[in-house]
């Protein structure tokens, strides 16, 4: 009986104390973006107030409508997403890296925190800076635009989240992999960043010839802006369902990956 | 007893082939104020990287406080702090919050980590800048700021890899002085250092490491008990052209007033300074050429080298 008392003791011991040292890395990670919230913060107003501006006022008034709706309206969605996933995946890869670089992720790997406590809390970190962003490019949105309308808040929240933990976790495995500064601008600049644009945000896919449409199709990002205006405008180009699920397997795959790669040390120990 | 840090067979390959530590075996008792030495590149930072979960290892084992690395890492970490010999915090964060965010990793709330910040960084220093971002700290500042980081957890076994590198001799002896009152107070401290007067005057016992192996392993005092011979530099008024003969001992001209004497362990210094008065020549000082550890370490370090190049 005591002997139960004191494994039932210890367990709630451990637990505590990963939770300490989960909520002691979000804290850093929380306290590193908003210490340079010039560079990390700002920066997704001022160039999302410009989409408006280029996009939703000058051109957008000539485009006219898009799947029924004003252009400003329609891009409003994909274009909080495209900060969301930009924020996620930057912070993470910058955050991670740079503790790489500095070897101060030393200061984790010799104490006990789990190797999946260092995943989520990083993960976490960028999620809370993503969804920060999207937060505040909606607000901006609100000059642009009379109402925001939501068809469905739920699919809003849990697509925009899950999203941001996809793209964090990349991030993650970018910075594993990445052994110069060079490693960490390589992917978003050449594969996300187009990604991202071709992702749907500034039109709908219907408008393309059949074939690139089915090529679009092979975008991952398309599911995710799609799903995300579904929840705003109730309209989508692909099926919502099929979104849920591939950012969920997306999500299992590189969970999976970073938490191999990190047991095995792969650019953290020789 | 458990021993506080109990290595057998351990070895390691690196990628690159190159074999850092060729099966080590050593044991360090709890209490004890520990030296591991050895000329760079010999495998102490190896073998301490795989003790703090830094470096995979090849193979061989590895018991902090009984618990083995391989089975039960966490409780072996819970028993372990390192003050690693290159700065590895971030050159961006606070004192404070290096600090209380490493004891954050251990479990203990910003709360608990703050109250036992203060005491530790006071003493070492530090409290007055726990605002300030590590990079504005000078280097003796850094150095303490790691002695802090990885004490906050109250660790029982102590891993100091050159903890007073680029120090100046104040800073150093009252790090000395820490250091030794943290071990009266029960921690287990493992020392590398290249400061081999540091060594001598700070541990009890002492293994020194060459190429990937134990090449010694015992207490300071029987260590330095081997020591068949000393140097002593005599500092004297002037020296003749010739000098005279000194029967029994080796003696050198340094300069025009200053010899350099090899004596023999037992014989007894009496005979030199016979012979300098019988030839008028006065003494103004006399010192010891090196710290006895030195003179050990360099022949052991060599007598490994002649042997590795015969083998």
């Amino acid at each position: 009986m005591s002997d139960q008392k004191l494994t039932t003791a210890t367990l709630v011991t451990a637990q505590t104390s990963i939770w300490t040292a989960f909520v002691t890395i979000i804290r850093k990670e929380i306290t590193r973006f908003m210490r340079i919230w010039v560079q990390t913060i700002l920066p997704p107003a001022i160039t999302m107030s410009l989409y408006f501006v280029i996009f939703g006022n000058l051109i957008g008034s000539r485009v006219g409508q898009m799947d029924g709706f004003d252009y400003m309206q329609y891009i409003v969605p994909g274009l909080i997403m495209m900060s969301v996933i930009t924020n996620s995946y930057s912070n993470v890869v910058s955050s991670f890296f740079s503790a790489k670089y500095q070897r101060s992720i030393e200061e984790m790997m010799v104490a006990p925190v789990p190797n999946w406590v260092i995943l989520s809390g990083f993960v976490g970190g960028g999620v809370l800076r993503g969804l920060l962003t999207g937060t505040i490019v909606t607000l901006v949105s609100l000059f642009f635009v009379d109402t925001i309308h939501i068809h469905n808040i739920g699919v809003v929240i849990s697509v925009v989240f899950l999203t941001s933990v996809l793209f964090a976790m990349a991030g993650f495995l970018n910075a594993l992999f990445a052994k110069s500064f060079d490693d960490i601008s390589i992917i978003p600049t050449f594969v996300l960043t187009p990604l991202t644009y071709l992702g749907g945000v500034f039109y709908s896919i219907q408008l393309l010839p059949e074939l690139w449409q089915n090529v679009s199709k092979a975008n991952p990002i398309i599911y995710m802006v799609n799903a995300f205006r579904y929840g705003f405008l109730g309209k989508s180009d692909i099926s919502v369902e099929v979104a849920f699920g591939l950012i969920l397997v997306f999500i299992v795959i590189l969970a999976a990956t970073c938490l191999y790669l990190l047991g095995k040390g792969k650019g953290l120990r020789s | 007893m458990t021993k506080a840090l109990s290595i057998q067979n351990l070895t390691k390959t690196y990628a690159s082939g190159t074999q850092a530590v060729k099966g080590i075996d050593l044991e360090v008792e709890q209490g004890d104020f520990f030296a591991l030495l050895g000329p760079n590149g010999a495998g102490k930072s190896t073998t301490i990287g795989v003790i703090s979960s830094l470096v995979n290892k090849s193979s061989g084992s590895v018991k902090v406080f009984g618990h083995d690395i391989d089975k039960d890492l966490a409780a072996a970490k819970r028993m372990l702090g390192l003050v690693p010999q290159e700065f590895n915090f971030n050159m961006f964060e606070g004192v404070l919050q290096i600090v209380v965010q490493q004891a954050g990793y251990y479990g203990i709330s910003k709360k608990e980590a703050v109250k036992n910040a203060q005491p530790l960084l006071e003493q070492l220093g530090l409290w007055d800048k726990r605002k300030a971002a590590s990079r504005e700290l000078s280097g003796g500042m850094k150095r303490r700021l790691m002695i802090a980081r990885g004490l906050i957890h109250n660790p029982k076994l102590l891993i100091l890899d050159e903890p007073t590198a680029g120090v100046d001799i104040e800073l150093r002896r009252s790090m000395w002085d820490f250091m030794q009152e943290l071990n009266a107070q029960g921690t287990t401290i493992v020392l590398t250092t290249h400061y081999l007067e540091e060594a001598e005057s700070l541990c009890r016992n002492i293994a020194i490491i060459d190429k990937g192996i134990i090449v010694q392993n015992t207490s300071m005092k029987a260590l330095l008990a081997q020591l068949d011979m000393e140097t002593f530099i005599l500092d004297t008024a002037g020296l003749p052209e010739q000098l005279p003969e000194f029967e029994g001992y080796d003696i050198r001209r340094r300069d025009e007033s200053t010899l350099e004497v090899d004596v023999k362990k037992g014989a007894g210094i009496n005979g030199v300074f016979a012979t300098l008065t019988q030839h008028n020549i006065s003494v103004l000082s006399m010192r010891n050429k090196a710290n006895r550890l030195e003179e050990l370490f360099v022949r052991m370090v060599e007598n490994g080298s002649k042997n590795g190049e015969q083998a």
